[in-house]
Parts: C-alpha cells; structure tokens; sequence
C-alpha cells in the first residue's frame, strides 16, 4: 500500500485542482452549512462523511478553509465531535500528506482538550496515529509544542490527554528536547488532581519503554515509587501495571533494589483494589522479575494473596494458580506447589465464596499436567471429587469442562464413579442454562468416557434433554445427538438412538413430534442414505397427515433438508407426491414451505 | 385545567417493578476490610470495663477519658459473630458513655484529648471500602450491603459529631489533627453503601466546612475531583446526593459576584452530572444546586440552559422528564430579560419533547402551559415562540396515540390562538406550504451528497486507470507479454489498495 499512495498522489492532486476550480458545484458554504445543520443527527451524518467534502474541496481549501472552520467550531455535542477526532486521525492525504499533516493538529488538539472522555481519548489515538507521519522536523516544531501546551494546560482535560502523547515523539527529537519531555511528564505525576496522576499512571509503563536505561534507573523508578505509594489508591493500582513493565526493562540485578521493595508493599497494600491489581497482573509479573525473585518473594507474596481477606483477591489470585505454576523455575517446581501453593489451593476449594471456588475450579484441573500422575491422584484427585459435589452449579461445571487436562495424565476413569452424580445433577438442574452447558460437554465426554460407559450411564440423560420443556434445550439436545454420532458412527446410531428418536413420533404432545422431525434433520447426513431411507423417511412421511399444522409444515422443511441425502429415484417417486400434497393443504405456513422445498430440491 | 398532581411521576409502565419481582432480599451485612486486614494479626486483645467517667473524681476523670479513649481503638471483627462478645459490648458501653460525656460536660475538651480523638474517630472510620457484595448493585432496587460494625460505628459518629458541637469546641486546636488528609479519607467513605452512615458524614463533613475556615477550599476541591472521576472514569459513588446536599448549602452562601472557580464549578461539573447513567438518585438535589445559582447570579441562566440543552437525553425518557422538571424550576426563577436570550433553543426543545412518543415525556412538557409564569413568559414573546412551537403542535393535535396527549395539546393550541390569533392563524395557513419546503429541502440535501459521492468514485475510478497505465507502461519496459490472468489480478490488487486508502 505504500507504493500507492506515491503513485496515486499524482492524479489525486490534478483531479482535485479540477474539483477546486468548479466553485459553482460545491461552494464550502453549502458544505459548511451541511456541518452546522441543526439537526444533530444531520451533522453527525456530514461529519462522518468529512473526508468526502474535504475531496470536493482539494486538498488546499481542506487546510485553508475547512481545517479552520473546524478548529474554530468546536462546541457540539460530543457524539459529533467524536465522529470529527476520528475522522481526522485518517485525514493526512486529505491535506496534501505528510509534509502537510501538521495541519491536523490545531482541531485535535481542541478535540483533545474537551470534557467528555471518549471524545479525548480518541483526539489523543488520532494524534498518535498522525505522530508517526510528521518527519522528525515537523515533530520538534509542530507536534511537540502541543504536547508541552497541553501538558500545561489548565484544566485538567488538557494534562490528562498529554500523558498520552509523550512516548510517541519521545523517540524522534533531539536530547534537548527529550529533556523536556521528560521534565513535562515528571511534573504531571505530582500534578494536583487524581485524575492527571492516574493518566500519568497509566501512560508510565509505556514511557518508560523508550526511554533510554539510565533515565529509567534515574526518572522512572522515583516517580514509580511515588505513584505506588499515591494517598489514592486509584492511582496506585495503576502503578502496579507500570511496575511490571518497568521490571521487563530493568538488568536482573537492579531489579531487587529499584522496583522489588515498592512492588512487595504493593501486594500487602491496605486497600484491597491494589491487591486485587497485583493478583490480576501476576503472571505477568512473575516473568518480568525472573525465577530467582519468583522463589524468594513471589511465593510468598502469592501465598498471601491466595488467603487474602477479601473475596476478590482471592478470586483473582486462583484464578492465577495454573499459569502461576507452570511458570515456576522447573529444578523447584514441584517442591514449591507441594509445598507452598498446594495447602494454600486445598483451603481455597471450601472457600466460603462461590467466585472463588469457581475461579480456581476453571483452572485447579491443569495442574495435574504440572504434578504428573502419582501427585494428581494422591493430592488433587481428592480436591477434584470435592469440587464436583460443590453446592455452587457454576463450581462442578467448570471441573466438568476442563476434564480434558486430567484425562490426559491419569484417565477419567479415576473420576467416572464421582463424575455420574455431578453430571445427572447438573442436567437436571433447575437452571435450563447450567443444564444447557452440561449438554455442551456431552460429546467431549462422551468421547473421554467411551461408548460404554455412556450407553450404559449417560445415553438416558441426553434422550431425557429432547423432551426438556425448554425449547433451547430440547435444541442443544438435538444437536448433542449429531456430535455422537459423529463420535459412535452409524450403526451405534441405528441401534441405539434412532429407535427412541423415531419412537417419539407418536407422541401425543407435538413439541415432541416435531422433536423427531429436528432430530431427523441433524442426523440424517451423519446417519447416511440408507439409514435415512430405510427408517426416517417412512416416519416423515406418515407424520405428513399430523392434525397439526406445526407439525405438517415442519415435514415438508424437513424433506427438503433431508432430500440431498436421498436418491432420485425416491425423490420422485416418494417424496414429490407427498411434497405435492402438502402444497395444496389447507393451511398457508404448511403450502408455502411444501412450494419451497419442491422448487429447492427442482421437484416441479 | 387539571392542577399537576404533586406525585405525577408515577411509573405507569405496565412493567413490574424489578424489585418485586426478585423475591425480597435478606439484608445482607459483611466485613469491613480492616478487620481481617492482616491476616496473621493477633487475636483481639481482651477489653476490660474500666470504672464509670461520673464515678471518677474531677482529678482522675481527664486520665480516665483518656484511657477510655484508647481502649475504643481496639477494633473488632463484627463478621464473627462468635467470639469477643464481651469485649465488644464492652466497648459499645464505654463509646455510648462517651457520647454522653461530651455532650453532656463542659471543660473536658483540653488540649491532649484532641490527638487522642482524632486518632479514635480515625481507627474506627477510616478505611478501605469493602468490594460491593453485589457487582450489579443499584441503588433504586436493591437492598444496600450494611456495614457489619454499625453498632460500634455509629456510636464513633455520634461522638466525633458531639465533640465537632461542642460549645468549647477549639477549631484553632482542633485544625493540627483534622487536616486535609483527614478530609480526604472522610469523604472517600461518602462511597460506603450504607445509607445510614453516609448521613452521619454528611452531618460530619458540614460542621467541619462551617467550622475550619482553611479547609474550605480543600473540600470543595477534593469533592470536585470526586465528581469528575464519577463523570468521566467511574460512573459508581454511592455519596453523591450527600456530597451535592451539603454544596447545596454551600451555595447558598456564596459571596457576590461569584468567584471563577465557583463558575467554573457549575459549568465543568454540575452540568456534566447531568449526563451520569445514575441521574435519577441525585438529581433533586442536583437541579437545587444549579437553582441557586441562577438566582445567586442570574445573567448564568443562559449557559446553564445551553449547557443542559447539550446534554439532553436521547434515548432515556425516564431522564428527559427530570430535565423537563428542572427546566421548570429554572422558568420558575427566570428573569424575562435572561428568558428572550435562551427562548429559541429552548422552545426548539420543548417542542420535540411535546411530539416525543413517550407520553409521559410530551405530558411533562405540556404541563408547563399550566404555570402561569411561564404562560406569561410564552406570552410576552408569543412573535417568537408560536412558530417554532406550531409545526408539532398541529402534527401532534392529529397523531398522536395517547388521548390524553392529544386533549392536552389542543388546550394549549386553544390558548396560543387566545394569546396570538391572527399570527396563529397564519402559521395554519401556510402549515402545508412549510411542510414541503422542508421537504424540499430534504431532497437538496440528498442531491448534494449523492453528487459527493459520485465525485468520491470518480476519484476511485481515476486512481484505479491511473495505476493500470503505470502498471502497463512498467510491463512493457521490461518486454513482458501481457497476461490476461495476470492483468486481472492486477487490477484486483488495484481495487483493493486504492480502497483502503479511500478510506
């Protein structure tokens, strides 16, 4: 794309010039005017298309007249002025590219400078987009003053989109000026409102990113341990994300005295949202620090974390245990669970909050992968079977669903005589939706359990599903049958399922009858011709002469979802008369679909 | 004319309410973080009953009221319902013997007790607010999680405010220990979901105001900040009618002309309340506050109804009629001078609001016909007012679903014709004619962007055969045969470049 736009430049611009000399067809006032409507969907309208009345002007009316208008007109309402700072993030071929695009920054940095964030936040990602197409000059004379003016700016709007704008010239300017960019954002960390120090939080990791190492070591870190130890604790949760970032950046032996005593207190902050933020970033953390700190003071501090006092932590932090163990230095790995983080998980499983027990259930299982056999059955197995009979439905589901991770290491067998009560409780709960993710899990267990074990256990459980009362079960199960078949073949089709299916079509309620007819459907390809033949076909077809309508409508959809597995010879002369009869019933719904089966499988 | 019924918000809506249809909540009580904040902290040390203050001698009695003092800082763990029993009341007795001690007693505020005070009030309130119980918690229908400490808490309120109003009460003395960090933390629990103790701070947090003169600017600043990150970051603080009751007050005691900051105060932040998804829990005491200052300063009226007119709701009928409300205590105070300079934005307003589908939208902006003020206002300025009223008027008078709706406009039709027949009559007249030159109009519009548009493709197709004469020209330099397969493509990649730079 690059080479098009040096080519294309060329003809854009003559053609532009003849746009520009025909005023009489697109005057700016009528333009201009299309952009003051006052309607505001109108304006929000012309505003989206602003790149189109920037076209009709050519590029140098678009810097002349139309960029003034807009920097001069900003007050509108900010659904508008959101649709302006987006637009002008795209607008630098519009102006004449980018020995021009220093142009754009006037309106957006009115735009960046407004109340409502949404609108700021996009003034500030177009003017990092644009950043990148200023020439290192145009950067030093343009773009970096407004950086500066915003960073003194006077309320605090101004200062907060500043934060966001630093690392993006930081790398393109001379040292003197790097200077000064850095004095800026060391200002704006101690600035007087929350808001500002939170930007300047937020934007610290980044910052530090293209700094060179020894401003790291000298600028970043103190205002690192400033913002970790804000009177807010809003703005020193947002610390803790920098602190990881700066951690990455840091030689292994600077870390322990430059960022490891803020990041500790940091973990055993008061104020549990810094907590809840360390537990939430600690993978991340672990591998910025190295397996040597991880030993020495992660262990601990996630020990703490996972017996915290406050529900959340503990949630997040088990939500952290997997990747927090397989993350481990491998010579101490299992020395450091058993020890360590195991009594700490065993606790967490009889937590007294659901969220908790649910977070370390979706991932408590891939630990066995980390421990190996011995360890999974003699440690966690207990804890598993715990969890499967927890009185929280969410709790059993996710052990259900993460199986997969134990099959692998011991077999579910070790489970099965545990796993058939939790599974025949969770599809019978009360809840259609907790039955409704069980029914998800089906042909994955059914594929780690084997055929037997299911016909014997569980083919009940999903023949009960077809006649739930809730049609998105009643769906999932017929669904749920495709997926076996895929997995058992035809033949178990033929002898198991298919006879309790078909046996359904003379039940007296028709949300059953019209069960099989979906049944039929789903199963029909996986089953194959003759199956389908052989034994579906008859049932639809005697089911065409059901006294509900539903029902006789439903056949004839049916017939035409089946009809590609059918031979033609049947076709015509089996399924086109009864098709033929459907499409005179009496009932519109049951002709029309009958007419467009026969004219989709070309029966006419 | 029916009188407006005081109670006319009413949900009408057919829907039960959410509440009722979740079976009634038991009132859930929790932990306070601080309790089991570390978590290998030391079993609470016993607490013993130390004798009776009225019992003491006037000698021993200061040393007494200071080890009564300390002891109150031993705090308990209320989620634990089992164990310190006796401590607990213990300290419950001693606390309410506090209250009583300093309120009932004079010369017992000297200097030493201040720190120990402060400090006391500090342990039991300050703290970092639990996680909400319930994530999706609001306001209007759920229960609030109640603070599990409130037996002892309350009792720290109750004194901390008596000793706060106490005659020999010493702000001078009293201004070493409640500093600006103690304001702060003070009103970060404005954010506690209990509602009773965010009325105890709200008491609180006005004697402070009215009592230490030096941290006047300091609440007022710290409270804009609480406002901002609820506009613009959070969108959750349990305190902000609270907040907003006290500056009511504090308004109201502004000094004339109004200083900057306090302009700058209403325009940059209670105005943008005004957009916050939780309007409806505070906006009574929000449109007080705005009140006041129009009628502190009446020449704000126009930025303030500009301002509100900007925010006005799109999609929320529920909040367009509080805005209806508020513009109606705002006509209510209005000077008629500041009235001609917003009538035409405003009226524009109005008059989408009476042909809004949502009747209880349209019947709220009618019944501004029934305030005779405003009716006087209307009439002064009728030469301006009745068209841009008229169009919706008369559209409505005819489609409008809602019969209410419908008898309510042709009332207030009836009274434009009395106030203003032969203009009214006019706009009859040339209603239709009006209708279509907007139509017209319409379709000039839509003319003007289908020939942008067709310019934009022009451009497309001029790249796009431009860059086949570049791409053919630089084929034939290199003494290649044309392809024909390949020349598709080509111009396949051209389409699909020149596309993304349109863009």
């Amino acid at each position: 794309s690059c080479s098009c736009t040096v080519v294309s430049k060329q003809p854009l611009a003559s053609k532009m010039a003849g746009a520009d000399s025909d005023d009489s067809l697109y005057p700016i006032a009528v333009l201009i005017d299309e952009l003051r409507n006052e309607d505001v969907q109108l304006r929000l309208n012309s505003i989206k298309k602003l790149s189109t009345i920037a076209l009709a002007l050519g590029v140098e009316r678009t810097r002349t007249e139309l960029l003034p208008f807009l920097t001069d007109t900003i007050y509108d309402e900010d659904e508008v002025l959101l649709a302006l700072a987006e637009q002008l993030g795209n607008f630098t071929m519009l102006v004449g590219g980018p020995e021009y695009v220093h142009c754009l920054l006037p309106p957006l940095e009115s735009l960046a400078t407004v109340e409502e964030t949404v609108v700021r936040d996009k003034a500030v990602e177009s003017l990092r987009k644009i950043s990148h197409e200023h020439s290192p000059v145009d950067l030093e004379v343009h773009f970096e003053p407004l950086v500066k003016r915003l960073a003194s700016g006077d309320w605090f709007t101004s200062r907060t989109s500043a934060c966001g704008l630093f690392s993006v010239c930081y790398p393109r300017v001379s040292s003197t000026v790097k200077a000064e960019i850095r004095q800026h954002f060391r200002t704006l960390c101690s600035d007087d409102t929350p808001m500002v120090r939170r930007a300047a939080a937020s934007k610290l990791g980044e910052f530090a990113k293209v700094l060179e190492l020894e401003y790291v070591k000298s600028d970043i870190i103190s205002l690192f341990t400033a913002l970790a130890s804000d009177e807010q604790d809003s703005v020193r949760l947002l610390a803790v994300e920098a602190g990881v970032s700066i951690a990455t950046l840091l030689p292994q032996e600077d870390l322990e005295a430059l960022v490891m005593p803020t990041l500790r207190q940091a973990a055993e902050d008061k104020s549990w949202r810094v907590r809840y933020m360390v537990a939430d970033k600690f993978s991340d953390l672990q591998k910025a620090v190295g397996p040597e700190i991880t030993k020495n003071d992660l262990v601990p501090a996630f020990q703490n974390l996972l017996k915290d006092c406050e529900a959340e932590v503990r949630a997040a932090a088990a939500n952290k245990v997997k990747e927090f163990c397989e993350n481990l230095p491998e010579d101490s790995r299992e020395t450091i669970i058993m020890t360590h983080i195991l009594p700490c998980v065993k606790e967490l499983v009889s937590d007294t909050n659901q969220h908790v027990k649910s977070a370390l259930a979706s991932v408590i299982m891939g630990l066995s992968t980390i421990l190996g056999k011995d360890n999974t059955i003699e440690h966690l197995l207990p804890l598993f079977l715990a969890q499967l009979k927890d009185e929280c439905p969410e709790v059993r589901l996710n052990i259900i669903s993460n199986l997969d991770c134990v099959n692998e290491v011991i077999g579910i067998r070790q489970l099965s005589q545990s796993l058939l009560p939790a599974i025949v409780e969770l599809a019978e709960d009360a809840k259609w939706r907790v039955r409704l993710a069980i029914i998800e899990y089906m042909p994955l267990l059914a594929g780690q359990l084997g055929v037997e074990f299911f016909d014997e256990k569980l083919n009940s459980l999903c023949m009960a599903w077809l006649v739930d009362h809730v049609y998105a079960i009643r769906e999932a199960a017929t669904c749920n049958l495709m997926k076996l078949v895929e997995k058992f073949g035809a033949e178990w089709a033929q002898n198991t399922i298919v006879p309790k299916v078909l046996g359904m079509a003379n039940d007296p309620n028709y949300l059953h009858r019209m069960t099989t007819l979906f049944c039929i459907n789903a199963l029909s390809e996986v089953c194959g011709q003759e199956i389908t033949t052989k034994h579906m076909l008859p049932v639809v077809f005697k089911m065409s002469n059901d006294q509900v309508a539903n029902v006789r409508f439903n056949v004839a959809k049916s017939l035409q979802k089946i009809g590609p597995v059918l031979d033609s010879n049947c076709l015509q002369t089996e399924v086109k008369p009864v098709l033929e009869k459907l499409a005179s019933d009496q009932d519109m719904d049951v002709k029309y679909f009958a007419q467009e089966a026969i004219s989709v499988l070309s029966l006419a | 004319m029916e009188p407006v019924p005081s109670d006319w918000i009413i949900k009408v809506d057919g829907f039960t309410r959410k509440s009722v249809r979740k079976a009634v909540r038991q009132r859930v009580c929790q932990s306070s973080s601080q309790f089991a904040a570390n978590s290998s902290r030391p079993a609470t040390p016993e607490i013993s009953a130390l004798p009776q203050l009225k019992d003491a001698s006037s000698t021993e009695q200061h040393e007494l009221f200071m080890q009564k003092l300390h002891q109150c800082c031993v705090m308990f763990d209320f989620y634990d319902t089992v164990t310190d029993l006796k401590s607990k009341e213990t300290k419950r007795a001693t606390l309410s013997e506090l209250v009583d001690y300093v309120s009932t007693n004079r010369g017992v505020l000297v200097e030493p007790v201040y720190p120990e005070i402060t400090t006391m009030v500090s342990t039991n309130i300050f703290r970092t607010l639990p996680p909400s119980e319930n994530p999706d918690f609001d306001p209007e229908e759920d229960e609030p999680t109640l603070e599990a400490s409130w037996p002892h808490m309350q009792l720290v309120y109750e004194f901390f405010l008596r000793f706060l109003e106490n005659p020999d009460f010493q702000p001078n003395t009293a201004k070493r220990y409640i500093d600006q960090k103690f304001v702060l933390q003070l009103l970060q629990l404005f954010d506690s979901e209990d509602p009773r103790e965010r009325e105890f701070l709200k008491t609180v947090l006005h004697r402070i105001y009215g009592k230490f003169l030096g941290l006047r600017a300091c609440v007022r600043k710290q409270i804009n900040n609480i406002f901002l990150r609820y506009i613009y970051e959070t969108e959750h603080f349990n305190g902000v009618a609270e907040l907003l009751e006290i500056l009511g007050s504090i308004i109201n005691g502004f000094a004339l002309p109004l200083k900057a900051e306090h302009k700058q105060f209403l325009m940059k932040i209670l105005i943008p309340l005004h957009t916050a998804k939780g309007l409806a829990l505070f906006h009574a005491q929000l449109a007080y506050c705005v009140v006041q200052f129009i009628e502190k300063d009446p020449t704000l009226t126009e930025v303030v109804v500009r301002g509100l007119l900007k925010f006005w709701p799109k999609t929320c009928s529920q909040k367009e009629v509080m805005f209806l409300g508020e513009i109606e205590e705002i006509l209510d105070v209005i000077e008629p001078t500041q009235f001609k300079k917003i009538q035409e934005p405003l009226f524009k307003q109005i008059s989408k609001c009476v042909a809004s589908p949502h009747f209880q939208v349209a019947e709220r902006a009618l019944y501004f016909w029934n305030n005779e003020y405003i009716l006087s206002l209307i009439e002064e300025n009728n030469a301006k007012i009745l068209p841009i009223m008229f169009g919706n008027l008369y559209r409505i008078s005819k489609e409008h679903w809602n019969p209410t709706i419908v008898a309510l406009v042709y009332n207030v039709l009836k009274t434009l014709m009395e106030m203003n027949g032969t203009l009214f009559d006019e706009l009859t007249a040339s209603y239709k004619a009006d209708r279509q030159r907007e139509k017209k109009k319409e379709q000039e519009r839509e003319e003007l962007w289908r020939k942008l548009d067709e310019l934009r493709l022009q451009e497309r197709i001029a790249i796009q055969n431009n860059r086949h004469d570049i791409q053919f020209t630089f084929n034939n330099n290199n003494n290649n045969l044309q392809d024909k397969n390949e020349n598709t493509a080509a111009a396949v990649t051209d389409r699909i470049e020149s596309d993304s730079w349109a863009k």
